[in-house]
C-alpha cells in the first residue's frame, strides 16, 4: 500500500463497515455514518454533560456551552429578528454538527463528513425545504413576491423573475458547494505537503534538511485548517439565518 | 451680494431673486451631495455591514464569490436541461438557460458582495445588521 501514501484522494474514499443491502438499496454502514454518529454523540454528549449541573455560576464547560448558544442566538436574533428564534434549535443543530465535524475531521486518521458534497448538499436542502415550507405555509402565495422586486417594468418581469427563481435555487447549492470545497481543498493541500516531508526524507540527509520546509507549511496549514473549520461553520449558520430571514418576511 | 444663500438684506431669504445660473449650482451642489451622502452609506454597507465579509480572508472571499457564481450558472444549464427533456424542446432550453444562469450568477455575486439589493427588498440599498 506504498502508493496509497502519497495520494491525496485516498482519505476521501468511502468503504462499508457492516455490509447491508435492503430492497436492492445499498445502505451499508460505512466509515461516513460512523464518523456523523461520533459527531453527533460528541456534540450532544458534551452538551448534555456541560449542562447537567445547571450551575448559576458557569463552570468552564458550562461557560462553552453557553458561550456556544449565545453565538448562535445572537447570529439569528441579528439576522431574522426576535421572531427567527422560533427556528434556534435547527440554526444550532446544524452549526454544531457541522463545526464538530470539521473539527474531528482535523485528526490524522479520521475522515471528513463534511467533505463530502452529498452530505453538505443534504443538509442545504434541509435548510431551503425549511425556508419553502415555512414560506408557503405562513404567507401562502405572498411568499412568491420574493421574487418579484419592487419597480420592475412589466415588460422586463418575465426575464428578472426568472432570473431571480434561478438565484434562489443556487442557494442551497452554493451554500453546499462552499463548505464542502473548502474542506476538500484543505484536507488534500494538507496530505500533500505531508506527502512531501516522507518523499523528500527518502533522498538522504540533504532530503530530511529539505523536508523542513514542507514540514513547517503542514504546521502553518493546520492552524489555517483550524480557522476554516470554525469560519465555514459559522458562515453555514449564518447564510440559514439569512434564508430563514426570507421566509420570514418575504417582501421587506 | 455678501453672501450668495443667505438673507441678502431685503427681508427676503431663498433663492428668489438669484440669477438662474446660481440656482442650477445650488442644485448641483446639493444633488452632489446626496450622492456622496448615499455612496457613504453604501461604502459602509459593504464593508462594514456584513460580519461574513469581515472574519473572511482573502482565500475565503474568492471561494464564497466563485462558488456564488458557478452555482448559479450550474443551475440554470440544470434547469434549461431538465425543462427540455420533459417538454422535448431541446436544445432551446438548454440554451435559454444558460443565459439566465450566468444572469443569476452575476447577480448571486453582486449579492455577495453586498452591492445590490437582497431579495424582495427592490431597489432599497441592504440594510445594515447590527
Amino acid at each position: 500500500m506504498a502508493a496509497d501514501k502519497v495520494d491525496p484522494i485516498h482519505q476521501f474514499q468511502i468503504h462499508p463497515i457492516i455490509p447491508l443491502h435492503i430492497g436492492g438499496y445499498d445502505v451499508s454502514f460505512t466509515n461516513s455514518s460512523l464518523f456523523m454518529v461520533v459527531t453527533i454523540v460528541l456534540a450532544s454528549g458534551f452538551l448534555y454533560m456541560s449542562t447537567a449541573s445547571r450551575a448559576l455560576i458557569p463552570g468552564r464547560l458550562q461557560s462553552v456551552s453557553e458561550m456556544a448558544y449565545e453565538f448562535v442566538g445572537n447570529m439569528l436574533r441579528d439576522a431574522a429578528g426576535k421572531q427567527g428564534m422560533q427556528f434556534f434549535p435547527l440554526v444550532f443543530s446544524l452549526f454544531m454538527f457541522v463545526l464538530v465535524a470539521n473539527l474531528i475531521g482535523l485528526f490524522p486518521y479520521f475522515f471528513t463528513v463534511t467533505s463530502h458534497i452529498i452530505v453538505t448538499f443534504t443538509l442545504a436542502i434541509l435548510v431551503i425545504g425549511t425556508v419553502l415550507v415555512y414560506g408557503f405555509a405562513k404567507h401562502g402565495f405572498g411568499f412568491l413576491k420574493l421574487f418579484v422586486p419592487h419597480g420592475v417594468p412589466g415588460y422586463l418581469l418575465p426575464l428578472v423573475v426568472a432570473i431571480e427563481i434561478i438565484s434562489f435555487v443556487s442557494r442551497p447549492v452554493s451554500l453546499s458547494v462552499r463548505l464542502f470545497a473548502n474542506m476538500l481543498a484543505g484536507h488534500i493541500t494538507l496530505k500533500v505537503f505531508s506527502g512531501f516531508v516522507v518523499s523528500l526524507s527518502a533522498f538522504g540527509a540533504v532530503g530530511i534538511a529539505g523536508s523542513v520546509l514542507p514540514l513547517a507549511m503542514a504546521v502553518a496549514l493546520s492552524a489555517l485548517e483550524l480557522l476554516v473549520a470554525f469560519l465555514q461553520a459559522y458562515v453555514f449558520a449564518v447564510l440559514t439565518c439569512m434564508y430563514l430571514n426570507d421566509a420570514l418576511h418575504p417582501s421587506h | 451680494m455678501a453672501d450668495k444663500t443667505g438673507p441678502d438684506g431685503t427681508g427676503e431669504t431663498g433663492r428668489g431673486r438669484q440669477p438662474e445660473a446660481t440656482i442650477r449650482d445650488d442644485e448641483l451642489e446639493r444633488r452632489r451631495r446626496d450622492l456622496e451622502a448615499s455612496l457613504a452609506t453604501r461604502r459602509t454597507d459593504r464593508f462594514e455591514g456584513k460580519d461574513e465579509a469581515k472574519a473572511a480572508t482573502g482565500y475565503g472571499q474568492a471561494l464564497k464569490l466563485s462558488s456564488e457564481f458557478i452555482a448559479g450558472v450550474v443551475v440554470g444549464v440544470g434547469l434549461g436541461w431538465f425543462i427540455d427533456r420533459l417538454a422535448g424542446t431541446a436544445p432551446w432550453g438548454l440554451i435559454v438557460g444558460l443565459l439566465l444562469g450566468f444572469g443569476a450568477g452575476i447577480l448571486n455575486v453582486l449579492r455577495s458582495a453586498g452591492l445590490t439589493s437582497e431579495f424582495g427588498q427592490g431597489g432599497k440599498p441592504r440594510e445594515p445588521k447590527e
